[in-house]
């Protein structure tokens, strides 16, 4: 159970630090001040997110070492000595050890197609923050507890959003209509399970993604409605991104976020 | 919370931790200075055996970054002070609140510019486009005031404007 573990806790910690760096490329381009603070802000509670998880995903890797080291190849991330810490989870993994969803790593694109990534996001975490708050694992359950809090603001900023553009100006509809229709595809991953996250399930370490999806579509369809819109018809998903398959997109993230610390290792600022 | 008073309750019959918490209260947020880690509420235990001591700190928001130099003063000023070893740990559950705050920190917000955290929350519903939590400008006092934007300059503020003394102000949000 601690090799699932250790991936289901990098999953969840690739899913918030991969859209907290999204957002933060908003980070002095916002479309005005108060809104370019917002995502900002919301950017720092995610990776703020991410170091929790990353910390105990480090924590349970260094207790079983010697089961786990061969989860994760890169040649960075063996050099390590000793005991690896969250950093090193960030920074020193390559792109098909990463196992955020697709959605998560998608391009920021326009306003709309940025606000309708978290919506669709936040919502989802919602509802896994609320079930992980049961869970049997200790610290999970913490993560999920303080982490529910903040999520909570970022559904109701990002479902504002939706609403506002979706039922504004021909153009801000026309947009979001847009946005919708290109990340759509990416929304069935969310509630199809890795191996992994069913075998944790299971052990009642986190809620079922099955038993999510429908308090999600409640969440979106609604807010949807509000906002004068329809549910998109196409239903063909894309996935892969739980077990390490990615989009193109995700590379050349990592490829600025990790920079520094992979030519300059172990500096700081 | 009530861990929290029992634990500085007993700290009165504890020399060593009585100085621990004293000290403590000279150990500001660095992004609202105003205000001590005691005013903040995000000291969660203190054990105190011999010279070394264990300070337990929660987090106000899991981003906040502003906790890596929070652990780092509390250790400075310990050592300074001569305690030692001095261990920080940080828990996360119970979820920091603004409840835990002080009412001596609620003044000395007013007093500094910022609105302090309404005693009782009024929006906590993840509703769309609620009432606007009713805040009171911390310069003027009008209760003629509107948000700007639910996220402020930090992660626990959002950004209010006065409607009387056209001022903007920051509102330290119920969380």
């Amino acid at each position: 159970m601690n090799r699932e573990l250790f991936l289901y806790t990098l999953h969840l910690a690739d899913n918030a630090l991969i859209l907290g760096h999204r957002n933060s490329e908003w980070t002095g381009h916002g479309p005005n001040l108060e809104q370019d603070i917002a995502i900002s802000n919301i950017a720092l509670d995610l990776i703020g997110q991410s170091r929790n998880l990353y910390q105990y995903a480090a924590l349970v890797f260094n207790k079983n070492n010697d089961a786990l080291s061969s989860i994760i190849n890169s040649p960075a991330f063996q050099k390590v000595p000793g005991e690896i810490d969250e950093d090193d989870l960030a920074y020193l993994r390559d792109v098909n050890e990463f196992r955020n969803c697709l959605l998560v790593e998608q391009l920021n694109g326009d306003w709309a197609r940025t606000v309708t990534r978290q919506f669709l996001f936040s919502a989802y975490q919602e509802q896994l923050y609320r079930g992980m708050q049961k869970s049997y694992d200790l610290q999970l359950a913490a993560i999920a507890e303080k982490s529910l809090k903040e999520v909570l603001y970022h559904v109701r900023w990002s479902g504002e959003w939706i609403i506002r553009l979706g039922d504004g100006t021909d153009e801000s509809r026309q947009r979001l209509i847009n946005a919708i229709e290109s990340l759509w595809a990416f929304t069935g991953e969310l509630f199809h399970p890795a191996d992994y996250e069913n075998e944790i399930a299971s052990a009642g370490i986190a809620p079922f993604v099955s038993e999510m999806k429908q308090a999600w579509m409640e969440k979106i369809s609604n807010t949807f409605k509000t906002a004068t819109l329809e549910l998109p018809s196409n239903t063909w998903m894309q996935q892969g991104g739980k077990n390490g398959v990615h989009t193109e997109h995700l590379g050349f993230l990592l490829a600025e976020m990790q920079y520094l610390q992979r030519a300059y290792p172990n500096s700081e600022w | 919370m009530e861990a929290i008073n029992d634990n500085k309750q007993s700290a009165i019959n504890d020399p060593g931790a009585y100085t621990v918490w004293k000290l403590l209260e000279e150990v500001p947020d660095p992004e609202v200075p105003v205000l001590s880690v005691i005013d903040l509420g995000i000291i969660r235990n203190v054990i105190v055996s011999g010279k070394s001591v264990e300070v337990t700190i929660t987090p106000t928001y899991t981003g906040c970054p502003a906790m890596d130099v929070i652990s780092m003063n509390i250790r400075m000023i310990l050592l300074e002070n001569g305690f030692g070893p001095v261990i920080i740990k940080t828990v996360l559950s119970p979820a920091w609140t603004t409840e835990w705050m002080t009412e001596a920190s609620k003044e000395k917000l007013q007093a500094y510019g910022i609105a302090p955290p309404n005693a009782k929350q009024q929006v906590c519903t993840p509703e769309y486009f609620q009432r606007e939590e009713a805040v009171q400008c911390p310069h003027c006092r009008s209760w003629n005031t509107r948000m700007i934007s639910e996220f402020g300059s930090t992660a626990c503020k959002s950004l209010y404007k006065c409607g009387d003394c056209q001022e903007p102000f920051d509102y330290f949000k119920c969380h």
